[in-house]
Order: C-alpha cells, then sequence, then structure tokens
C-alpha cells in the first residue's frame, strides 16, 4: 500500500517538474525599491493591455536586483544607483552583460517630522549627521533633541546615491537606524520628531516634512536642471538589449503613457517637455 | 519548639505557598491575556479588511485595494510542496527509529542529527536554500526551492511526533501479531502504523502550520512582492502569506495606507496557523480519550 | 513438496524483510545527511571569507561595512546584539515558563490544566512574522510615545517578542521534567508533613532540575536563532548598544536584511555565511549541551532511589 502511493507521488512529482520546465515566468523583475512603485503602476498598466503575462516583481533593494541579473534569476534589474565598476566585472565574469535603460530621474529629498522646525540643510550639515558629528538638532539650529539618524541597508541604491552625493563615501555612523525601504523610512520618519531620514522623490506625503538642500528644494525642474544636488537617474538593467516580453515591458514604459506614470508616482519623466531623452549616465 | 511558635510557624508555610501560588498563577493568566491580547489586537484592526474579495482576489492599486488571493495560494502550494517532502522521509525514517533500530551508536547519531537539524535558525535554512537549491541546482527563486527548503525545515518535526507515535502504540500488538508468524514489515504495516496514523496525522498537521508561517526560508527561495498571474508551474515565483505581511509592513510603496491590509493578511495567517493548530490538538485529545487501551 | 514451498517462500520474505530495513535506514540516515550537507555548505561558502580576514579580525571587529570600498567585515556588534536580546529575552521567558509548567503539573485542576497547554501549544505556533509586525506597528509606538524615547525598535521591545517566542519552548520541556519526577519523591516529602508549595521547591524542582536546565538552554537557543522578530524590531543599527533602548543588530536580522544583495560568491556574500556559521555554531553548542544535559536527566528517575 505504502509502495504503490510512493510510486503515484513519485510519478506526480516528476511529470510536474516536467510541465514546470517548459513555462516559468515571462518576465521577473526585481530591485530597487525607489523604482517599486513606478514598476508596480506600469505593469498594473501593462496587464491590462496584455492580459496573462505572467509577470513576478520584488523589491529588496537595488543591490538584489543587480546581484540577481548576475546570477541569472531575474531578467530585469531595477536600480536606483549606477552599477558599481565591480559589479560589472564580476558581471562578465559570469557571461552577463548589464545593460542601461534610463526609466526616470529621481531626486533624493531629505525629510523630518512635521513637529520638526528646521527647514533646510546644506549638503556639508547632512554629510556630517549622517557622519555621527553632529548629535544634537540644536547644533543646526533647532530644538535640544537628539537626532535619530535613519538610513537604508546597504542593499538600497538610494542609500548609495546618498552615501556618494552627499557623504562623499564616507561611512555612516553605525548608530544609524537601518530600514529596509523609502516606505519603510517615511513609516519611521513620521512617527518620530527626533528623527532624520532620505527618501526618493515619489515618497513624499503628508506625513513627512521634506527639507530644502542648500536652500533648493526638491522637484522636477530642480533636478533636470541639476540645481538641486542630490539627483540620480533611475535605471533598468538587462542581460544585453532588452530582448523579447521584457523588451516590451520597457519600450512601454519609455512611451507617453509610460512616462505619464512616472509622472503619476512623483517622480521626474526621462522625456521632458521637448520630448527628447534626458540624457543619463551608462 | 512550643505548640504557639509552631502554630505560627505552620500558619507563615501555608501563607507563604499562597503567595506562591498566587504568583504562579499570575503567570499563567499574563501568559494567556499575551496571546489573547494579540489575537485581539489584530482582529480588531483587521477584521474590517477581511471581506469576501479579500480572500479572493489579487491586489490592485499599488496593493492599497483588491486582496490576496495569490498569496494565499502561494502559501498553499508551498506548504503542500513541504509535506509532500516531509512526510514521506519523516514518517520512513520515524518507523526505522521506532521499530528497526538497535540501540548503538549509530542510532545515537542519527538521534542527534535530528536533534540538532530540529534547532538549526531558520534563516540558517534560507542561506543554504538560496546557496543551494537555488544557485547550485539552478532551481531558480521557487516553489520548488522554497517547499524543498520547508521540507527540511520541518521534517525533525514529522519525525518525531511520528515517532512518538508508533511508540505509543502498545508493544502487545507487535507481540501478538508477530505470535501469529505474520512478518515484521507487515506487522508494521498492517497493525502498527494504523493504530498510530491519527498521532503521525497530528504531527503532519503541526508541520504544516509551521511550514505556512515562515518566512525567512522563503524570503530569497521562492517568495516575490508581486505576482501579476497565478503560479503555472513550480518554477515560478509565488506570493506567500507571512512574505507579504513583512513586504507591506517594511518595504511597500504605500505603508501607511496599506496598513489596514496588513492587519488583514496578519489576521488572516493566524486565523489560518492557530485555526490548523486547533485541528492537530482537538484530533490529539479525542484520539486520546478514544483509546481503549 | 511442502516443504519446498514453505522455505522458498520463507526465504523471499526474509530478504523482503532485510531489503525494507536497509532501506528505511538509509531515509533515516539522509536527515543526519541533511544536516551534513548543510554544515558543509556553510562552511564551503563562508571560509573563503577568512582567506581576506583572520577570524579574529571578523570576530571580535566592530566595524560591519560590507559594502564599501575597501569592505569592513567585523560581526563583533552583531554578535553582542544577539547575546543581549537572547539574555534578557530569557530574563522574562524562564520565569514565566518555568511558573507555568510547575502551575501546569502541579497545581492547576485538570480542565484549566487542558485548556493552559492549548494556550501555550498555540502560543508556539504564532508565525514569528506576526510577532515582528506586532512588535513594529503596536508595540514600538506606544513605547516611543510613552517613555519619549529616539525609537521604539530596540532591545527591550525585540527582548519581549522573544520571550514570547521562547516561553512555550520553556514551559513544555519543564513540564515533562516534572511530570517525570518520580511520585515516590513527592509522596515522601508530604508523608514528612511538607506542604505542596515546599515540596514543588524543595524537592520536584531539584530533582528536575536537568530537565529545566534543558529547557531553559533550548529556550535561548531558540531566541538566538529567531530571524523576523529581530528583523521587524530590534532596529538594525550595527553598533554596541549604550542602553536598553537603543537598537540592534542581531546576527539573524543581518543575515536576512543583507542575503538577497550579496552577488553570489563575491567578498559579502562569504561574510553572509561565515556569520551564518556562527550562529549555527551558538545554536549546535546550546543542543549539544541540552541534549548532553537531557540524557543526563533520563537517568535520573527511581532507579536512583
Amino acid at each position: 500500500m505504502n509502495k504503490q502511493l510512493r510510486q503515484i507521488m513519485l510519478a506526480a512529482l516528476f511529470t510536474l517538474a516536467g510541465i514546470g520546465a517548459a513555462s516559468a515566468q515571462n518576465i521577473v523583475i526585481k530591485g530597487s525599491t525607489t523604482v517599486l512603485p513606478i514598476v508596480q503602476a506600469t505593469l498594473e498598466a501593462y496587464m491590462k493591455m496584455n492580459p496573462g503575462t505572467n509577470i513576478s516583481l520584488s523589491g529588496g533593494g537595488s543591490g538584489e536586483g543587480i546581484k540577481a541579473l548576475m546570477d541569472g534569476t531575474t531578467d530585469i534589474a531595477t536600480s536606483s544607483r549606477e552599477i558599481k565598476e565591480s559589479e560589472i566585472a564580476l558581471a562578465k565574469s559570469k557571461g552577463v552583460n548589464p545593460t542601461a535603460t534610463v526609466v526616470a530621474i529621481d531626486a533624493i529629498v531629505p525629510i523630518v517630522n512635521p513637529k520638526n522646525r528646521i527647514r533646510d540643510l546644506t549638503i556639508d550639515q547632512l554629510s556630517q549627521i549622517y557622519q555621527g558629528r553632529i548629535i544634537n538638532w540644536k547644533e543646526v539650529g533647532g530644538e535640544d533633541l537628539q537626532i535619530v539618524v535613519i538610513s537604508r541597508d546597504s542593499s538600497s541604491g538610494t542609500f548609495e546615491s546618498w552615501a556618494e552625493l552627499v557623504l562623499n563615501k564616507a561611512k555612516v555612523t553605525p548608530r544609524a537606524q537601518l530600514q529596509a525601504s523609502s516606505g519603510a523610512i517615511v513609516q519611521a520618519v513620521s512617527k518620530n520628531r527626533y528623527s532624520l531620514g532620505y527618501i526618493g522623490l515619489g515618497y513624499l506625503d503628508k506625513t513627512t516634512k521634506a527639507l530644502t538642500v542648500g536652500g533648493v528644494p526638491a522637484s522636477a525642474k530642480t533636478s533636470i536642471s541639476k540645481e538641486y544636488p542630490i539627483a540620480r537617474p533611475l535605471y533598468l538593467y538587462t542581460n544585453g538589449a532588452p530582448k523579447g516580453e521584457a523588451a516590451k515591458f520597457i519600450k512601454f514604459a519609455l512611451s507617453a503613457s509610460g512616462q505619464n506614470i512616472v509622472v503619476k508616482e512623483g517622480f521626474v519623466p526621462v522625456l521632458d517637455s521637448a520630448k527628447t531623452p534626458i540624457k543619463g549616465k551608462k | 519548639m512550643n505548640p504557639e511558635t509552631q502554630a505560627s510557624f505552620m500558619k507563615w508555610r501555608y501563607f507563604r505557598q499562597s503567595v506562591f501560588f498566587g504568583i504562579v498563577r499570575l503567570a499563567a493568566l499574563l501568559i494567556t491575556v499575551a496571546l489573547l491580547g494579540i489575537i485581539v489586537f489584530l482582529f480588531i484592526n483587521g477584521f474590517r479588511a477581511v471581506t469576501w474579495g479579500f480572500l479572493t482576489l489579487p491586489p490592485t492599486d499599488s496593493m492599497t485595494k483588491g486582496g490576496i488571493m495569490p498569496a494565499i495560494i502561494g502559501t498553499f502550494y508551498l506548504t503542500v510542496g513541504a509535506i509532500a517532502v516531509a512526510m514521506p522521509l519523516g514518517v520512513v525514517s520515524a518507523i526505522y527509529l521506532a521499530e528497526y533500530a538497535r540501540q548503538g551508536r549509530f542510532i545515537r547519531l542519527i538521534r542527534v542529527g535530528v536533534n540538532c537539524l530540529a534547532g538549526v535558525p531558520s534563516v540558517v535554512f534560507g542561506l543554504f536554500g538560496l546557496g543551494f537549491f537555488v544557485v547550485f541546482l539552478k532551481f531558480g527563486s521557487s516553489i520548488l526551492a522554497g517547499s524543498l527548503t520547508l521540507g527540511i525545515l520541518i521534517l525533525p518535526t514529522i519525525i518525531g511526533s511520528a515517532e512518538e507515535a508508533l511508540k505509543a502504540v502498545p508493544q502487545t500488538f507487535r507481540e501478538a501479531s508477530l505470535a501469529l508468524g505474520v512478518s515484521k514489515w507487515r506487522t508494521i504495516s498492517r497493525i502498527v502504523l494504523p493504530s498510530a496514523l491519527p498521532g503521525i496525522l497530528t504531527g503532519a498537521i503541526l508541520g504544516v502550520g509551521r511550514a505556512a508561517g515562515e518566512t525567512a526560508p522563503i524570503m530569497f527561495t521562492a517568495a516575490a512582492f508581486f505576482t501579476a498571474v497565478l503560479p503555472k508551474s513550480i518554477f515560478d515565483e509565488v506570493m506567500a502569506l507571512p512574505y507579504h505581511i513583512y513586504v507591506l509592513a517594511t518595504a511597500g510603496t504605500r505603508i501607511e495606507q496599506t496598513r489596514p491590509l496588513q492587519y488583514g493578511t496578519a489576521l488572516v495567517l493566524i486565523a489560518l496557523v492557530l485555526g490548523i493548530d486547533l485541528i492537530a490538538i482537538i484530533i490529539r485529545s479525542s484520539v486520546r480519550r478514544k483509546k481503549r487501551w | 513438496m511442502f516443504q519446498t514451498a514453505n522455505t522458498k517462500s520463507t526465504l523471499t520474505r526474509h530478504l523482503r524483510e532485510i531489503i525494507i530495513r536497509k532501506l528505511f535506514a538509509f531515509f533515516a540516515v539522509i536527515s543526519v545527511l541533511l544536516l551534513a550537507l548543510i554544515v558543509l555548505f556553510l562552511f564551503r561558502q563562508g571560509i573563503p571569507l577568512f582567506e581576506e580576514i583572520s577570524v579574529t579580525q571578523f570576530l571580535f571587529g566592530s566595524a560591519w561595512y560590507p559594502t564599501y570600498n575597501p569592505p569592513e567585515y567585523g560581526i563583533w556588534p552583531l554578535i553582542v546584539g544577539s547575546l543581549i536580546v537572547t539574555v534578557f529575552a530569557c530574563l522574562i521567558a524562564v520565569p514565566f515558563g518555568l511558573l507555568s509548567a510547575v502551575y501546569i503539573s502541579e497545581i492547576a485542576p485538570s480542565r484549566i490544566k487542558e485548556i493552559l497547554k492549548s494556550v501555550i501549544e498555540l502560543l508556539a505556533g504564532l508565525p514569528s512574522v506576526v510577532l515582528g509586525f506586532f512588535g513594529m506597528v503596536i508595540v514600538a509606538p506606544w513605547m516611543q510615545e510613552f517613555f519619549d524615547l529616539p525609537t521604539g525598535l530596540n532591545i527591550v521591545n525585540a527582548s519581549f517578542m522573544l520571550a514570547i517566542m521562547a516561553i512555550p519552548t520553556i514551559s513544555s520541556i519543564s513540564e515533562d521534567a516534572l511530570y517525570a519526577v518520580p511520585r515516590e519523591f513527592k509522596e515522601a516529602s508530604y508523608a514528612l508533613g511538607a506542604t505542596k508549595y515546599e515540596t514543588i521547591v524543595k524537592v520536584a524542582i531539584p530533582a528536575a532540575l536537568s530537565g529545566i536546565s534543558t529547557a531553559v538552554i533550548l529556550g535561548m537557543a531558540r531566541a538566538i536563532g529567531e530571524t523576523m522578530v529581530v528583523l521587524m524590531v530590534a532596529g538594525g543599527a550595527a553598533a554596541l548598544p549604550r542602553s536598553i533602548f537603543d537598537s540592534v543588530r542581531p546576527m539573524p536580522a543581518s543575515i536576512a536584511a543583507e542575503m538577497g544583495e550579496a552577488p553570489f560568491q563575491s567578498g559579502h556574500y562569504h561574510a553572509l555565511f561565515a556569520t551564518g556559521i556562527v550562529l549555527f555554531l551558538i545554536t549546535l553548542a546550546f543542543n549539544l549541551i541540552a541534549d548532553y544535559l537531557s540524557n543526563r536527566f533520563k537517568e535520573e528517575g527511581s532507579g536512583t532511589l
């Protein structure tokens, strides 16, 4: 009795595996939590036009997307930072050729709790705070409160961009609280009047207060004109030029309707009003 | 000791006992309050979200609307897969340990091995699953990799409860069967196993509950933030209830707005897991009461 | 002719028995093999880290910056974080677990006993992500408001949630230990005029001590290996804590947070596996000690009278 049962189960497993090998998901997308809202909204619109496409989406951070691309476990890697030289080398050694497509422009905005009186910080002040050298709000003109520094995990592209543009690659203080996503930083800062965090432009809402940097507010205009110092492109990386279903999806993301979605989510479209693509770094 | 001191000493001893018993009862009460408190909090904040639509529709509008149906299905597939891996392996191992094994170093080694497997942290299983099933065996992030990882995770539970169930079958059954000339294997398969079946089933149900609730082993072996359609093959990624709670609460795009759904998902998950555990407990106690030996 | 048929069928029967026995033994061995496979894999993926840095630098280095250039892989703050939340969790869980075990095995009337045992078993079944969610969304904001703290995601919060996970383990194993104390011990105590309290505290608990220690150690192993709770609730700061209201980053939280982004075979990848090795060795040590203690506790029965 048991033997027959086991035989049946084995047979079932093999048949499943056989079917399985034929049809895994058409598009797998992994990576940045900053780009996530854009991709998710684009996905939903794409699905309406192409029902039945089997797409799987995950966040986790730009680093995860790039790693997945290298390991061959994703078709599109979304990233809010440029791929590193070391990563390109590692990818090439595995036969993967990361190719970038810029899907939007983003600004990283420092945010504080709405109860905080501060309205502006310079890049240098931000850098000192994140390195743990300025530890009290009164040192920058605020109340006598300890500054609770909130940052992102090392997997985050937002973190890498912040580290490069604001800290100049200096180390973030180990006392920083680490959150897993821009959304989580919004949540943490909105509840904590001691805190300071940074998020992508698309995550700004009423629960947190955006600071100006050196007097410049973050917006689409100041990002494109480079007046706002902490702006960066958002990338979609593929192995070689995009092919197949992934190519169709990326084409949709770059189309007028796709870019409308980018604007709706609060980011800066790649095509400006003159309909010319804004060149990001490759 | 004179009678008065003796009497007052007695009084003090009983007073001390009442205090101790009071503390003990308080501890038991607080534990119950903790369990009920957590369930009640989640229920109050979540029941509004759990509608029929919530359970049967996929998420829409950046997860702020719609439901969690793909996550329920995903958890179902992963759990079934885990049991498919752990049950055959676990029950057969338990039969060996309980029926065939002779005392000695060999057996002690296996038992120590099973105990240590039980103690491995779930994140280490996740690391192993990622490195071995996903990358090395090239299964990719998939139901297959996730089920295998979860299966190994619950294997010690299955072995433990199956062995206990087998040991609970009275020795007289076996002796009677063997005395009648029945071979050992027939004795086991026709007499011992059927008697132990409720216990083995209970263990399987508890294993299901455990597999359904684990997050770390599936984070990088099977789970995805969002899948557009239901999985079509065992090489697909899936959404899963525990992972869904985690991502919505920490990595989602609209954390505050999806909060009701987070509570709802948490409520669905604990309803599922506690419901499964409760069924196991009830089966076990009703079997115990019915036992005629 | 009757005799030949008999011998032939007994022979095949015997052969079948041997095959089944060997086959089943093989299956049982697979569990050990799986453990060995996990250990092997962990070590194979983690050891390459020590070509870059030494074991002491890894274990006692105080800076965890795996993605910088040059990367630093010191996990001392992570280890301390793990130890601190485990210790605090046990400070809460051991009294509750032990007292509830005493209640169940000695004092409770039988209906309450059944209910309480079910409560504890259900508590054991609570998924860790739900506890992490609860701690993050309900306890943390409350704690932050109430104590006016910089953050509610800290050692205290994590310890409480971990304690809830450890209590069922400690309670059920202690209960088994107390149950196994021979009735003769307790009857002798009552015969000498001891109250129930005195019997429990001076006879039953000491007799069950090795079982209770097993329970505590397994509870500690559970707490130190727990991932989702510390990932969501402990705060994530990879620094040595200065107060119990500081955030920490226990090892499992660090692994889970960074597992997905370390490219296969990179230095970071090896560092995470090496952290996994440390975690695994610690829980292994706990389990082996518990195993040893529980074997000793089996020997102390009425046989020792």
